[in-house]
């Protein structure tokens, strides 16, 4: 099975919305019959990501593209963008609002997360000019911990 | 230990997931922050929160949480209650806060989600 990809749009300040393209990623790999493990961690970096984009980003989208050895997930968003990519992938450091950590979120975690549950991971940006996040999760190493 | 001996152990109320009681539990987390809870090995445990919004049972079905309970009697929108009875996660409530929640659970040898207790 090669190439088959989905895609989920993703709207900006949606909080109520905001994880339902994760849980539909991580329901289409259930129906897929992919390691529970694998899909777990796609699933957590996904909500993250989404998270993020809601939070920060703009409108956005969610893609999930299978192939043979490997599942790409990616989100882009057409927000602010990140200053500086390597603070933001600090666990700890935030730009987040309070009304951000009212919803259990904002914590400088989210980055920090995808990259420990992602086989790599690909952070583009520019301020002003969106964010890509584009992380790599290898089929044969589904079921260990990273 | 069963759901249902947490739910006794809490004082709590069944929100709903009657028929997932004889679930069984070994793992708590307790956090405000989503984050830690997608972060930790939650699979299959249950989760203590004082928050009660979507983004908490989002998180409970992302990370295979086992259970929620939300403390100090707090109770999320009937909404929030409909999307987690879809998809089977039991929510119960309980009236302690979440230090003698805690306190309750580990005393009945729950431990945390790295397994210390």
């Amino acid at each position: 099975m090669t190439g088959l990809k989905k895609s989920f749009y993703i709207k900006a300040r949606d909080f109520n919305r905001a994880g339902e393209a994760s849980i539909s990623v991580q329901n289409f790999l259930k129906s897929m019959n992919f390691d529970p493990k694998l899909i777990r961690r796609i699933a957590i970096c996904g909500y993250e990501g989404e998270m993020n984009a809601v939070m920060h980003g703009g409108d956005a989208s969610l893609s999930i593209e299978i192939d043979s050895d490997k599942l790409v997930l990616e989100i882009s968003d057409d927000g602010k963008g990140i200053e500086d990519i390597e603070l933001a992938m600090q666990a700890g450091y935030s730009t987040a609002a309070d009304e951000h950590r009212e919803m259990g979120f904002g914590a400088g975690m989210g980055l920090p997360n995808m990259k420990k549950n992602s086989d790599q991971i690909d952070v583009q940006s520019q301020k002003g000019q969106g964010t890509q996040v584009r992380m790599t999760f290898l089929i044969n190493q589904g079921g260990q911990a990273t | 230990m069963k759901l249902s001996e947490i739910v006794d152990v809490l004082d709590a109320s069944v929100l709903t997931g009657k028929n997932h009681l004889e679930k069984d539990i070994a793992r708590c987390g307790a956090s405000d922050l989503m984050s830690d809870i997608l972060a930790g090995l939650s699979e299959g445990c249950i989760l203590l929160t004082g928050l009660a919004t979507v983004q908490v049972i989002r998180t409970a079905m992302v990370a295979g949480v086992g259970a929620v309970v939300f403390v100090r009697g707090k109770k999320p929108a009937p909404e929030v209650i409909d999307l987690a009875e879809a998809q089977g996660l039991p929510l119960i409530s309980s009236r302690y806060s979440m230090f003698v929640s805690c306190g309750r659970l580990h005393a009945h040898n729950l431990t945390g989600l790295d397994g210390n207790r």
